[in-house]
């Protein structure tokens, strides 16, 4: 294996976040709120600073966008988080504006990577961003009535603002969902709604006008003819019940939106009812492949809230788990990439029967094969049984090297393979930062660009291990970063295995019902499909006042079109399957 | 050179499927000479899902099933003790932590209240869980101060209607619950009898200092 | 032939004229083991269930013992509809379309919390509270996710209840109610069942004419 080292020339970084409010005397502030960090910039000041921030202080990477409704304070917040790809800590900034009439100025004109963060701001918590090029309901359909994250908007199962429900406890006559809602059937509608004189738009009408836009660029006077294809959601190609409306010239793309939604599971609303203990599992179901990984995410999150060190040996094993999470998943990546290009079934199998051995492992441990529920704030829950261990030590030491071996004896020279993938769905460095792509995506196009070292958590900083990277931008580069990444993440293992210390799994007591000071915190990691982040805010309550997912499936997709533009319509699905979305994270 | 990677690829395919051959052959070979079995057999089972495993690699359900590791969780359960003369002593004493911790709060609890003084008894009257709603996390078994709740190995639970659990359905015996999980019985009976032992030897200081 | 008593037994009631009629139970039986012996589901995966389903279907697990490893991904040839995961308001158009495509004899799975009653994610504005309100279900497998081993012990449930079918009250060969199409669902302000439209045209003027509303806010 050879892991190519040149990059491109990246924009260096010429200034510190320190010196963001010296440079902007009287406009930039410094968030001085207890537990809250960043800066605050006045809404009409945003592009002229946000652009510095990214030419001039080199923070060329936003990762997160995203909302928060101040409801007491009657304010809607945006922040944004920006990293360097070099490396190093957040610049986080915020915009704050009037709750009853939220506008910000778009960022995608200099981060197309906010598109899709802000049109979900727009859905969810109905902040306006002016200059977007696109701003549509993404999750929701178009006509849904109000935007469900706004803090007074209350779901048709509506109970109490805060989980425990009083209900439950202690005497709470079971009684189904169904009958506390007048409409019985998780529905609510506006007050006097009559559903014979509805005259609403359809839902459809937005999406294909935003894609007839496209239609009429080529005005070479020859009128060819362009047809609509709708790709999913029922589509065995999209991974789940993903969808794209495609403008096709013969059998070329001319333009493409993908509509998402279809697997809104609403995991923000929920996630702010719950306490902090109770979302644990529910992070479990976004990246389904992964449960291990988003548990990661999520409890560094709280753990920097609350403040507390995890214990040595559960650190240990968190890094395994993760790891061997990433191995696993991009197990599934060959095979279902290989069914996506036609080679039905073979290599898939192969891979499952590898992914098998790995769940055994998780059930052993955890107690679940898919929703392990592993993680607690200070630690793992419990430590793997001795048996569990020794085929973890099995697997990493005797089988998975040769497996891998196998995998590539099978794919990576075949002629096919390498026809269908070389050369197409190009995305250049440039485009892949701005479009905040992350993990194997960013990797591929050359950035070497990895959270595990660029912002080490957790323990990797101990650990000898190389970025996986290459330049070429194609499919083929996005395939190869992933068998890299592989045999990197079975060098961490066995390292880890090594090196795994005795000791207790959990640092604090565990317990139910966690103290978490007021403030906010957003816990990043390097997750198998990208950087998935958890954006934290307490207010010193037992349930989060905010609490948001930055899904790596969700903004990966940012640059689907520009990467499907001018391929074939049988490429869409190679570049769909070489992205890795995974629709549990994607629609949240 | 054009075509050698496919054959590559077509030679992986066919060392598995000479493997599926070659393996079923050891196995018959360690048949006759040490009477294992690869199918229907425990040993079978824990090779094909071994560092070893190769050629055929199904788990033939229903006639042969994966065992399940011990901390492996379905569904939540509750625990009784059979009493000397065959009463069931329920182990819960309704504190409503279970209820509280829930993710989805599907857990109902009804306290007993003493018909005479109104006072709680802790001890549940009904207790309700909708296995529809069930998340099968853990947790209520995770913060049980009592071990009064368990998850169950119990996976075969497919019906033709809605799963909704009440008392009657819940209760299984510690004698069962020891013999899915033998090793987490046996540490939480130790912690008992520790427990119990220092409250008696706290109460014999007690007494002698009296 | 020599177990001609059992053949009797699947619990349907046959009429005293028949009861000795070889050729009516016999054809049953055929019929039902072809039936239960080839039902092809729906390539058809909505969430973290699916990946489960798919498992079950690799080499572990192997669906194809039963006969059910032709996944069709179009529903003109699909007998089963695995419904594996949340069913969200957004999705479901698409699945009551799916359903209607469906040729009879066809049948429903729920497989896990979600796709049975809403799950974890009921209380979810976008999330339908059951895929039963909306098509008949034959089969409730709980879990979250159910295990491989729990989803073919619901198939094997499922090829039971075909089993108990007989050719001559089959719904399929019959006109009746159970073969009409399910209207599908209008996305509108909210879900709308055009089923219930005059139950929530009632219900929403009576809301809007109680001051407070309990859940109206």
């Amino acid at each position: 294996m050879t892991t190519p080292a040149s990059t491109p020339t990246l924009r260096p970084a010429q200034g510190d976040a320190s010196d963001l409010a010296a440079r902007f005397p009287g406009v930039v502030s410094p968030d001085t709120r207890p537990g809250f960090s960043g800066f605050t910039i006045p809404a009409d000041k945003l592009v002229e600073v946000a652009t510095i921030i990214r030419d001039e202080l080199g923070y060329d990477l936003l990762s997160s966008v995203t909302g928060v409704d101040y409801l007491p304070e009657n304010k809607m917040e945006v922040v944004y988080h920006a990293y360097k790809t070099t490396g190093g800590p957040a610049l986080v900034f915020k915009v704050q504006v009037p709750r009853d009439n939220p506008v910000v100025a778009s960022m995608t004109p200099i981060w197309k990577g906010a598109e899709f963060q802000e049109r979900e701001a727009w859905d969810l918590l109905g902040i306006k961003f002016t200059g977007h090029p696109d701003l549509r309901r993404i999750l929701m359909w178009e006509g849904f009535e109000g935007h469900p994250l706004r803090k007074d908007w209350k779901e048709a199962f509506y109970e109490e603002d805060a989980k425990p429900f009083k209900s439950r406890w202690p005497d709470g006559k079971h009684v189904l969902a169904e009958a506390r809602n007048p409409f019985s059937d998780n529905l609510r509608f506006p007050s006097g709604f009559d559903p014979e004189k509805m005259t609403f738009a359809d839902p459809e009408e937005a999406l294909y006008r935003s894609l007839k836009k496209y239609t009429f660029e080529d005005a070479d006077g020859i009128q060819a003819d362009h047809i609509i294809v709708n790709l999913g959601p029922q589509h065995p190609s999209t991974h789940g019940v993903f969808r794209s409306a495609v403008i096709l010239d013969g059998e070329t793309v001319v333009s493409l939106k993908p509509v998402m939604g279809y697997l809104h599971r609403n995991h923000d609303k929920i996630g702010e009812r719950n306490t902090f203990l109770q979302i644990i599992p529910y992070t479990d179901r976004l990246d389904y492949f992964c449960s291990m990984t988003n548990n990661h995410g999520y409890v560094l999150a709280v753990e920097k809230l609350m403040g507390i060190q995890v214990a040595e040996r559960a650190e240990y094993i968190r890094v395994i788990m993760d790891e061997i999470t990433r191995i696993q998943n991009h197990l599934i990546f060959f095979g279902m990439l290989l069914n996506d290009l036609g080679a039905m079934y073979t290599p898939a199998l192969y891979a499952f029967e590898e992914r098998e051995l790995i769940l055994d492992i998780f059930e052993a441990a955890a107690g679940s094969r898919m929703m392990c529920n592993y993680y607690r704030f200070g630690g793992v829950v419990r430590d793997v049984p001795a048996e569990a261990l020794q085929k973890l030590r099995d697997l990493v030491f005797d089988r998975l090297p040769g497996k891998i071996d196998e995998m590539e004896r099978l794919l990576t020279e075949n002629d096919v393979l390498v026809s269908r993938l070389k050369g197409v769905g190009y995305l250049s460095a440039e485009d892949a930062i701005n479009t905040s792509m992350t993990g194997p995506m960013l990797r591929a196009s050359g950035v070497p660009y990895d959270i595990r070292r660029a912002d080490p958590y957790s323990i990797y900083d101990r650990f000898d291990f190389k970025v996986a990277c290459r330049p070429d931008g194609d499919l083929y580069a996005r395939y190869m970063v992933r068998v890299d990444e592989v045999r990197e993440s079975i060098k961490i293992l066995q390292q880890a295995l090594k090196q795994i210390p005795e000791g207790p799994t959990m640092s604090v007591k565990p317990q139910y019902q966690v103290r978490v000071p007021a403030g906010e915190a957003y816990g990043r990691i390097e997750s198998p499909k990208g950087e998935l982040g958890y954006y934290v805010i307490s207010n010193g309550k037992p349930n989060p006042w905010r609490y948001h997912i930055r899904a790596s499936s969700f903004i990966n997709l940012t640059a689907l079109e520009m990467m499907c533009k001018g391929e074939k319509i049988a490429d869409f699905v190679a570049i769909l399957g070489a992205i890795d979305i995974v629709l549990g994270e994607l629609d949240r | 050179m054009y075509g050698k990677g496919m054959l590559k690829g077509l030679g992986v395919t066919l060392v598995r499927f000479w493997n599926t051959y070659w393996d079923d052959a050891v196995w018959m070979w360690r048949r006759v000479t040490t009477g294992d079995k690869r199918y229907h057999s425990k040993e079978g089972i824990a090779h094909r899902s071994s560092k070893n495993a190769r050629g055929i690699f199904t788990v033939q359900y229903p006639e042969e099933k994966l065992p399940v590791p011990e901390e492996f969780r379905y569904l939540p359960f509750l625990v009784y003790d059979e009493g000397a003369d065959g009463k069931r002593e329920i182990l819960c004493t309704s504190c409503g932590i279970c209820a509280k911790v829930c993710p989805p709060q599907c857990i109902w609890i009804v306290r007993t209240n003493d018909p005479l003084t109104g006072r709680p008894v802790p001890q549940p009257a009904e207790f309700y869980i909708d296995g529809d709603i069930c998340m099968s996390c853990g947790y209520c078994a995770e913060y049980c101060p009592f071990d009064a709740i368990k998850m169950d190995h119990d996976y075969e639970l497919a019906a033709y209607t809605r799963n909704i659990y009440d008392l009657e359905k819940l209760l299984k015996s510690s004698t069962y619950y020891a013999s899915i999980r033998p090793a987490n019985a046996a540490r939480e009976e130790e912690a008992r009898k520790a427990k119990e032992a220092a409250k008696s030897a706290r109460s014999a200081t007690h007494a002698a200092a009296a | 032939m020599e177990n001609k008593e059992s053949l009797n037994l699947p619990g349907y009631e046959i009429p005293d004229e028949l009861k000795n009629v070889v050729s009516v139970t016999a054809l049953d039986r055929l019929y039902n083991w072809g039936r239960r012996s080839s039902v092809w589901p729906l390539m058809f995966g909505l969430a973290c269930c699916a990946i489960e389903m798919i498992a079950a279907q690799a080499s572990r697990y192997d669906l194809a013992r039963f006969g059910m490893e032709v996944m069709r991904p179009t529903p003109r040839q699909a007998d089963l509809m695995i419904v594996a995961g949340t069913v969200t308001k957004k999705m479901l158009p698409a699945i009551v379309r799916l359903w209607n495509q469906m040729p009879e004899p066809k049948y429903v799975l729920a497989m896990g919390a979600c796709a049975s009653s809403g799950g974890p994610f009921k209380e979810g504005y976008n999330v339908v509270a059951g895929i039963d309100k909306f098509l008949p279900v034959d089969i409730y497998v709980p879990g979250c996710p159910p295990t491989p081993q729990a989803l073919l012990n619901g198939l094997i449930l499922l090829q039971k209840k075909i089993d108990q079918e007989s050719i001559r009250k089959v719904r399929w060969y019959r006109k009746g109610p159970d073969s009409v199409e399910i209207p599908v669902p209008i996305l509108g302000p909210d879900l709308i069942d055009p089923r219930r439209i005059p139950d929530i045209k009632a219900k929403a003027a009576e809301l809007a004419s109680t001051p407070a509303p309990a859940t109206q806010s």
